[in-house]
């Protein structure tokens, strides 16, 4: 049966066709669809799916249910596979019993993320196979086969996919679900499950011994496979998404050039096909996107194999080892090996493109709280206090001055506490999203509480995960899966972790707003503001209607509620005017000062 | 801007029947059309391959989906090789005009969408002249049509992405009544009929 999916849709069949008992994830583009698309099948597939805490939460609920027996996938983005780093590593050492695949989408050329790290040193690092599909259908095939491969060799498998490859789109060969398991059993086994040093050491060598197996293994998988065999001295070796461009590259040149051409699709890369064929060309071009994990590997079998080869890549400059590949960066890197002319990559945009077209930047949706809740925070703390933040639609907001720093999930409380450390005397104000907070902001409240440190937390709570698709989380009573659980309360929190100032306050109340941030600033200790108005989008969605509103003849053209930025209110040249895209948040009539804005009739 | 718009063959190898890139604003069904015209392309039996843009683009950023009918290789549509240019706003036609071949083909909804540069007053939003004059000179020919109206026309300005459908569907290499089972496929039931006059109006436009 074929079908028209999503890679990360293709993942989330594998996982199904695989027969995966538990699923667990923490939502980040461009991974968040695979357990979107698994939650509503839940029920039916007896799988328990769950939105995690975070990324450490979710590989160690997977582990739990691996050391059962039970086949189990952690899915993230690459800076997820960051936090979980800790149970990642040394789960190499206790290994696994059913599979355990950790699924990482790496984002080349940082399309939604704040770094590009190549997650296959990850799987090098912890020293476990790693499986880099070209697109949905190897995503799928992959998937199931990195659980085959996981049980085998006792041990986790990373897949490493990227955005190119899940959110492309193609046919795709899938199969039926898996009915039956093995019932679930824990077997104790301290040696296996208890890290003690003791414990440690002994598998630490099983784990240096398994590596013959996973090459032997790997050597022998689909995924490798040596496609054409030229007569010349040319050869291409590329793994993952840039064998697909190679191998386009190589047809459009396969008038003028004979080239051989080895798919990579395993790290490590198996040595015997890569050994022999580095001793059938004098130059191989190595193409893979992000670090030379492939290219390193090459040149190390070369030493051995063929120690007069050539070999280009990023080392040669040919192929950047920044940003995502695209089809001319391969199709030239190929030419200029075999001495053909170049084409002139077209440029990246037109003249006219450059010189008038506006910038698109995302924005803030119009009526979004987390507009309001910036502007009674600049109101409030003036644009000279310091204004560390995270990781979420609210950093889109970093024109309007309140974000200052912006380094990783969780980072805004503690980098303002080291801010306030520092001896930096300015007023802080953090903020940090709901999702955020949960994810790893609470143990930054909790140090700065411990600590002492003096500075505003605001926590912008819109009762979602927005920017990644408007996931549940812990403070909003439903999970993945839609049942209703228990629903956290972030003053509860707050005060648990020992702040005493604590007030929630609606953003589309701007008085108020202000008025609880200047308390706060002025509270002679950590003071928490949790600024609370559900996401617009969500409220869309369960119905909420608000009237819009209007400019009315008292409008001077002073511009103040256009500085505000809500996309829905537009400048004409004399007077604003506010357009259809108004959601009736009524926050710039509260920011005219002329009593020029009202609610339509 | 009457022109015969058959598609022409490329004269190097061919690695992709037809190569098409939609383009538009986050929030206009750009990954829906797309989606439409693959499964399309499923049902035809034919080798889809596509890149969508999600996540942080879509709170009114500028998006591009690549749409590759016929083809095995790689999802992104090189620059310079499209066949065919879909934008859902004007402005955003313009801004990936470079993806288009020269022998290449552009339709374009005229409503253009105000990005917030814009209406905050940091940016000014050209003359539609000036936005289509460049994409006239570098490509086969272009179609504009107010997209945005002919929706409202059927019924829900939300389908103009569909009047899009419409317009496109007599240059793909994909027969009319699997663009229409993939598009009843798609859409909620309820909504199947002003889908279906959406494309119809658009069809006339193409
Ligand atoms: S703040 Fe009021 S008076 Fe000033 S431009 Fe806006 S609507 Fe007009
Ligand atoms: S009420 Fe004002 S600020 Fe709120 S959405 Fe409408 S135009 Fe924007």
């Amino acid at each position: 049966m074929r079908e028209y999916l999503l890679g990360n849709a293709a993942i989330a069949r594998g996982i199904l066709e695989a027969g995966a008992r538990v699923v667990a994830s923490y939502p980040g583009t461009p991974a968040s669809e695979v357990v979107e698309i698994l939650a509503p099948l839940a029920k039916k597939y007896d799988l328990h799916v769950e939105w995690s805490v975070n990324e450490k939460a979710a590989l160690e609920v997977a582990i739990g249910s691996s050391w059962t027996g039970m086949r189990a996938a952690a899915v993230m983005k690459h800076v997820g596979l960051n936090v979980a780093a800790d149970p990642f590593m040394t789960l190499a050492y206790t290994g696994v019993r059913g599979g355990l695949v950790v699924i990482v989408s790496d984002d080349p050329f940082c399309y939604s993320s704040q770094n590009e790290q190549d997650s296959r040193r990850y799987a090098q690092f912890a020293c476990i196979p790693c499986l880099d599909p070209a697109d949905p259908q190897e995503a799928r095939d992959m998937t199931i086969y990195a659980f085959e491969l996981s049980e085998e060799l006792e041990l986790p498998v990373l897949l490493r996919s990227t955005t190119r490859v899940s959110h492309a789109r193609a046919d795709v060969e899938v199969g039926q679900p898996k009915e039956t398991r093995a019932t679930p059993q824990f077997l104790k086994n301290p040696a296996r499950w208890v890290a003690l040093p003791a414990h440690a050491r002994p598998r630490h060598s099983v784990l240096l011994e398994k590596q013959d197996a996973i090459k032997s293994a790997l050597e022998k998988s689909p995924w490798n496979q040596l496609v054409l065999q030229g007569r010349s001295e040319l050869g291409v070796i590329a793994s993952g998404i840039s064998s697909l461009y190679a191998e386009e590259a190589i047809k459009q040149l396969e008038a003028e050039a004979d080239i051989s051409f080895l798919r990579i699709g395993t790290f490590p890369p198996p040595e015997g096909l890569c050994s022999e064929f580095i001793r059938h060309v004098s130059k191989v071009m190595v193409i893979e996107e992000l670090e030379p994990v492939l290219e390193e590997y090459v040149e190390r079998v070369a030493r051995v194999h063929n120690p007069d080869i050539e070999i280009l890549g990023k080392r040669s400059g040919h192929i950047p080892r920044e940003g995502e590949l695209d089809p001319y960066i391969v199709r030239n890197a190929i030419a200029d090996m075999a001495s053909l002319p170049l084409v002139e990559p077209p440029s990246q945009s037109l003249r006219e493109a450059a010189a008038i077209l506006p910038p698109r930047p995302p924005a803030l949706c119009p009526g979004c709280g987390h507009r309001a809740a910036y502007y009674a925070m600049r109101e409030a703390f003036g644009t000279d206090a310091i204004f560390p933040s995270d990781i979420g639609c609210y950093t889109l907001a970093v024109d309007m001055g309140t974000i200052d720093t912006c380094l990783c999930m969780g980072s805004s409380i503690t980098i303002g506490c080291g801010i306030r450390f520092s001896g930096e005397e300015r007023d802080i104000c953090c903020s940090i999203g709901d999702s955020t907070f949960l994810h790893t902001g609470l143990p930054g409240l909790l140090n700065a509480v411990y600590n002492k440190a003096k500075i505003t937390v605001a926590i912008l709570d819109n009762s979602t995960t927005a920017m990644t698709g408007h996931q549940p989380h812990p403070g909003t009573g439903v999970t993945a899966s839609g049942d209703k659980t228990k629903s956290v309360s972030f003053e509860a929190l707050a005060r648990a972790l020992g702040a005493d100032f604590v007030e929630t306050v609606d953003p589309y109340n701007v008085k108020a707003t202000i008025e609880t941030f200047k308390r706060a600033r002025d509270y002679q200790g950590l003071s928490v503001v949790i600024v609370k108005r559900a996401c617009v989008i969500n409220e869309r969605r369960a119905g909420i209607m608000r009237k819009p509103f209007m400019v009315n003849e008292n409008c001077t053209g002073c511009r103040e509620c256009v500085e505000f930025g809500c996309p829905a209110i537009e400048f004409d040249g004399d007077s604003a005017r506010i357009n259809s895209l108004c959601t009736g948040c009524g926050v710039c009539a509260q920011i005219c000062p002329n009593d020029a804005i009202e609610m339509v009739k | 801007m009457k022109m015969k718009m058959k598609m022409k063959t490329k004269t190097k190898t061919k690695t992709s029947e037809c190569d098409i890139v939609v383009v538009g604003v986050g929030g206009q069904g750009v990954i829906l059309l797309s989606s439409i015209i693959g499964k399309a392309a499923l049902k035809a039996g034919l080798p889809v391959r596509s890149a969508e843009t999600h996540g942080m683009a879509h709170r009114g950023g500028s998006v591009i989906n690549h749409l590759r009918i016929g083809c095995m290789f790689g999802p992104l549509v090189p620059v310079g090789g499209a066949d065919i240019l879909v934008a859902l706003e004007p402005a955003e036609a313009l801004r990936y005009a470079h993806y288009l071949s020269k022998d290449g083909v552009a339709l374009v909804n005229t409503k253009p969408v105000l990005p917030s540069t814009v209406t905050s007053g940091q940016s000014k939003y050209p003359p539609l002249e000036e936005i289509l004059a460049p994409l006239q000179r570098i490509c086969r020919g272009i179609k504009t049509f107010d997209a945005t109206k002919l929706a409202v026309k059927a019924g829900n300005p939300q389908t103009m992405n569909v009047v899009m459908l419409g317009a496109l569907s007599k240059y793909i290499p994909l027969r009319e009544e699997m663009l229409i089972e993939s598009l009843t496929e798609s859409v909620p039931a309820k909504f199947l009929d002003v889908n279906r006059r959406a494309f119809e109006l658009g069809k006339r436009e193409g």
